[in-house]
């Protein structure tokens, strides 16, 4: 095997231009456990580690552009996330247990793209777009389209993920995150949702985002409720319709941490909760 | 550029220490079977357990997860530097005063976690430490004295800082600061 360690950004998508078969590596946390089961053996690696550029969080007025090697301690930490992002401060809390967000990073979560990736919820809410970047240049994709399965994204050969790009949100009447797992900590989810509500002056709903993470081959919005709860008030028959609505949007299958029928209860009653919850 | 099986160099409590086999040892084999500091356990191997956590430049990891060549050029802290037998850290001394360790095998990834919180002025509410020490679990269940063993450590901490404080001292030498560097232009 070899390592390709490039010290900048341009070193970087070049190296990985000319070997496109490497295998990206940032924090390793997910990596490691397949290699020391003998997995990606022969392979040459790019290890993306020293590039700083890429583990930076900046914000201007509008929006902030979070590194795709900024970690789930540096994103918990950062004053702005805090301030406008606290859903994603609070997902990037329960990743893991403590040594895994101090190396796993925000970039790293999205290029594995599992089912259960814990930030991908409030990424969602937040409509967050993915800047792709390579030696030929550079394009942005919506959170929404950047994965293509289970474990698979639409980056193509050569392209690596620059930085995360989030709009800061006005503030919403109520927001939820919510995982539920065995444990609280070192639990990989069942089921787990994220939500934005913003309510008119006359109580009637002016936006809701919903999104729900290990209910379907990867992170998906709730557009049905979504759109059948706007501009109506949250009565229990709203709520109720909305709820029944879920299902609609959502795959939720039986595997080893849960059954297709338990998620969809949970997300039903997260999602109910959330709607009838007073400030 | 290329850079194939070089020599590592890492810092290792305290110590240079150099590495010449693949870089995709993990830094716990390097850290047991290449240093003999077995103080570091494995548990789980796959990032689960936290047995085997150590600080990089001071915070906690997994040490079966990294590859060495990502802590070259980088602090690596293990149970070894914290105390001997005959002259204990505060935490060990806490963790053996309040029986924080039962098997021991997780004992000293979580003196490494408790460690970097004790240390990085943590607090003692209890909630606080176990959110802390929530990726290192312990398979005698015997959560309680840990927790109460890293109070008790937070607490001595304190006293003994605060002696020193009130303590007469020489004046302290004046160092200069570093000249501010200038602020990155935000867009």
């Amino acid at each position: 095997m070899s390592v390709l360690r490039p010290r900048s950004a341009a070193e970087a998508l070049r190296l990985y231009g000319r070997n496109p078969g490497a295998v990206p590596l940032a924090g390793a946390t997910d990596f490691m456990v397949g290699w020391n089961a003998g997995q990606a053996n022969g392979r040459t690696i790019l290890d993306l580690a020293a590039v700083a550029s890429w583990a930076q969080i900046r914000a201007t007025r509008s929006a902030l552009s979070i590194g795709a090697l900024a970690t789930h301690t540096q994103i918990q930490r950062d004053r702005h996330v805090r301030r406008h992002l606290p859903l994603l401060v609070e997902a990037c809390a329960t990743v893991g247990g403590l040594q895994i967000q101090n190396r796993g990073t925000l970039g790293g979560n999205i290029a594995n793209a599992s089912p259960a990736g814990d930030s991908f919820p409030p990424l969602a809410v937040y409509e967050a777009v993915v800047e792709i970047a390579s030696a030929r240049g550079r394009r942005r994709v919506a959170f929404g389209s950047i994965f293509a399965g289970v474990k698979k994204t639409v980056l193509g050969p050569g392209e690596l993920i620059e930085a995360i790009h989030v709009p800061i949100p006005r503030t919403p009447s109520r927001q939820l995150w919510r995982k539920v797992g065995t444990r609280a900590a070192q639990a990989i989810s069942k089921t787990m949702v994220a939500g934005l509500l913003w309510l008119a002056r006359d109580g009637t709903v002016s936006e809701l985002r919903f999104a729900l993470g290990s209910m379907a081959p990867s992170v998906r919005r709730l557009t049905k409720a979504e759109a059948f709860v706007k501009g109506k008030r949250l009565t229990r028959e709203v709520i109720h319709e909305a709820c029944a609505l879920l299902k609609q949007d959502v795959a939720p299958i039986d595997d080893i941490r849960s059954t297709a029928e338990y998620r969809l209860a949970v997300s039903e009653n997260l999602l109910a909760g959330f709607l009838t919850r007073q400030r | 550029m290329r850079r194939r099986t070089g020599l590592l160099e890492l810092r290792v409590n305290g110590k240079p220490v150099r590495f010449g086999g693949p870089p995709f040892t993990r830094l716990l084999d390097v850290l047991r079977e290449e240093l003999g500091l077995t103080g570091t356990k494995e548990g789980c191997g796959e990032g689960e357990c936290g047995a085997c956590s150590v600080l990089l430049d001071g915070r906690p990891v997994n040490s079966c997860l990294i590859p060495v060549c990502q802590a070259a050029g980088r602090r690596i802290e293990t149970v070894e530097s914290l105390g001997t037998p005959a002259s204990l850290n505060v935490l060990q001394q806490a963790f053996l005063n309040q029986g924080g360790a039962q098997c021991g095998i997780c004992t000293p990834g979580m003196l490494m976690t408790a460690w970097a919180y004790v240390r990085g002025g943590g607090s003692s509410d209890p909630a606080a430490i176990r959110r802390e020490l929530a990726g290192n679990l312990c398979r005698c269940t015997g959560y309680q004295h840990i927790v109460n063993s890293v109070i008790s450590a937070v607490r001595s901490r304190r006293r003994s800082l605060a002696k020193k404080r009130s303590a007469p001292k020489r004046a302290p030498v004046r160092r200069r600061r570093p000249a501010a560097r200038p602020r990155a232009r935000r867009r």
